[in-house]
């Protein structure tokens, strides 16, 4: 199978999801000089997480996370790292962007999403829509005051 | 006899959805057709406002509201005087403890549980922070429960009030209330109790537990959401100071700023209040006293005697409070978020909460801060626990995780 057809393979995508749940990338706060945090909690949803970034001449480091988290919150936070590591804040939010059309059951570039189309079918659940985007939702406040720092 | 697909047959809820199971009963309910008949009566029937009415139909309103007092005062035996409403529990212990806050001084305590839910603490954290008083937990065991030999050791002579549920909404550990409150009254200590998980469920009787105040809400006993009671000793209340001012709670104001409150307890009902609401809850007091509150309560022991019963066979999960015999079944599939776990359960049309069920601080008693909670009521039925059992049996993460594919 190439990768386009594994990326539509449920039980490929399943697997993926566990063991970025199993085994999240990028897990585990760090007390360092550039990074700046945002906390994510919210009385209709258990997951309470933290997301960092560390961005150096508008190309990101770092992501880390940290919490308690649901198997989706904590893997759609994971692959959310490991998409935007090294990328500019522009290519950034333009993936930030495609994911969330995703979510919202729009079109969408599934090429620059790469393992997050692994929620593409999150739309159907609307109760855990918040589960797949909590991480990326306090990314985006992060890259807004990153952008707002300038 | 207690005919459970009798009283099924009565809600639209369950026979416009027979596929959902619903075991959130602790969150809300599901209204009786006699409950929603009788808001809508209101609407087609008498719409008026209340207590300034000249015309038929406004005395109409008038009666069918303050009817309810008389409703609830058979409910839980008390005066009709004695049961002012409110828009929850939570605006209704509110008031109490704004009511009570007079009586405060500096260093004087109220104890509480680590097990109350939100709106029997954040109202006493308030008068912590601005009256200085002081906040005890009594010790709870690791199913929630107070021991009253424990309690009995809280007391000095600073504590003046004990604001406890009478049944918990996570573990649904029933508190030893008659014993503890005829504890406080040696003492001369207020005793305040959050009956929001009791009402409905068993007989409450204010006289015989021989509480201060009890408060509840009309949603989580069949009634309309947007109504709630505040029982309160008559004694008590007739002097106690109002939370919210304006019409319908004056008998008079000058212009020199001097107000006059009416009796207890319209004095505590400033604004139009919730008038469907308070006639709803009325045809849920007189739905359950109709079939019963200690046949209820029986149904409910039995169903859950039954399905904790099925759950004990079950190697894949932990149930926080095996040894209740009443209240909600508190569990984790274990390796599995609760809220995982709740979702496989959502697409298969059970509905529980997950979650820590605003009791934020319980944590520390049961060790986990997540867990699933089903709760029951009196249309519940085995065969439900049956396939719920079952589903719960199904659960492991790949499973939960597998939903979105
Ligand atoms: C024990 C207890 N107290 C208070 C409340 C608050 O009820 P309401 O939201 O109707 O004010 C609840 C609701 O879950 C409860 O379970």
């Amino acid at each position: 199978m190439g990768e386009k057809d594994l990326f539509d393979d449920a039980n490929f995508l399943r697997e993926l999801v566990l063991d970025h749940y199993k085994y999240p990338h990028n897990h585990g706060l760090v007390a360092g000089d550039g990074y700046i945090s945002k906390h994510m909690a919210s009385d209709s949803c258990i997951d309470d997480i933290t997301v960092q970034l560390d961005v150096q001449d508008e190309v990101i480091r770092d992501v880390r996370f940290d919490g308690v988290a649901c198997a989706i919150s904590t893997a759609s936070t994971s692959m959310m790292g490991d998409l935007l590591i090294g990328k500019t804040i522009a290519e950034a939010k333009k993936i930030i962007d495609e994911y969330f059309k995703m979510i919202e059951n729009k079109e969408y570039d599934a090429d620059m999403l790469e393992e997050a189309v692994a929620f593409k079918n999150v739309y159907k659940q609307a109760n855990r829509i918040k589960c797949a985007t909590i991480g990326w939702n306090a990314m985006n406040e992060l890259l807004e005051k990153k952008e707002d720092e300038k | 006899m207690y005919d459970v697909e009798k009283i099924r047959q009565d809600f639209p809820m369950i026979t416009n959805h027979p596929e959902l199971i619903y075991f959130d009963n602790g969150a809300t309910t599901y209204k009786p057709k006699k409950v929603i008949d009788a808001v809508n009566s209101f609407y087609t029937d008498f719409t008026s406002n209340v207590e300034r009415g000249d015309y038929e139909t406004a005395i109409k309103a008038d009666k069918a509201y303050d009817h309810t007092r008389e409703v609830i005062g058979r409910l839980i035996n008390c005066d009709s005087r004695e049961v002012a409403f409110f828009s929850n529990i939570t605006s209704a212990l509110n008031q109490v403890v704004y009511g009570l806050s007079k009586l405060f001084k500096k260093g004087d305590t109220v104890l509480l549980t680590q097990a109350e839910h939100a709106s029997n603490l954040l109202p006493w954290f308030r008068l912590k922070e601005e009256q200085g008083i002081n906040i005890a937990y009594i010790p709870l065991d690791k199913q929630g429960r107070i021991d009253l030999s424990d309690f009995e050791k809280c007391i000095d002579e600073t504590v003046k009030a004990v604001s406890v549920a009478y049944v918990t909404n996570v573990l649904g550990s029933v508190q030893p209330l008659k014993e503890m409150i005829s504890i406080c009254q040696k003492h001369g200590i207020l005793s305040v109790v959050d009956a929001a998980q009791a009402i409905g469920h068993r007989k409450v009787d204010v006289k015989d537990l021989g509480c201060d105040f009890l408060c509840f809400s009309s949603h989580k006993m069949c009634g309309p959401d947007g109504a709630g009671v505040m029982y309160g000793r008559y004694e008590l209340i007739k002097d106690m100071p109002p939370l919210l001012l304006g019409g319908g709670m004056n008998a008079r104001f000058n212009n020199d700023g001097t107000i006059i409150y009416k009796d207890a307890p319209q004095r505590f009902e400033a604004g139009t209040p919730n008038i469907e609401g308070v006639i709803g809850l009325s045809a849920a007091a007189e739905y359950l006293m109709d079939i019963g509150l200690d046949s209820i309560h029986e149904h409910e022991l039995k169903l859950r005697a039954y399905l904790l019963d099925k759950m004990l066979k079950l190697d894949n999960i932990e149930i926080y409070n095996p040894d209740d015999i009443s209240g909600p079944l508190t569990f984790n599939v274990k390796d599995v978020f609760a809220q995982d776990a709740a979702g496989y359960l959502a697409v298969n049309n059970v509905c529980v909460r997950s979650g820590n069920h605003c009791a934020k601080i319980l944590h520390n008693i049961i060790g986990t801060d997540q867990s699933i909670r089903a709760s029951l009521y009196l249309y519940n039925t085995e065969a439900e626990a049956d396939r719920f059992a079952e589903l719960v049996s199904k659960i492991d993460l790949n499973s939960a995780v597998g939903i979105f594919f």
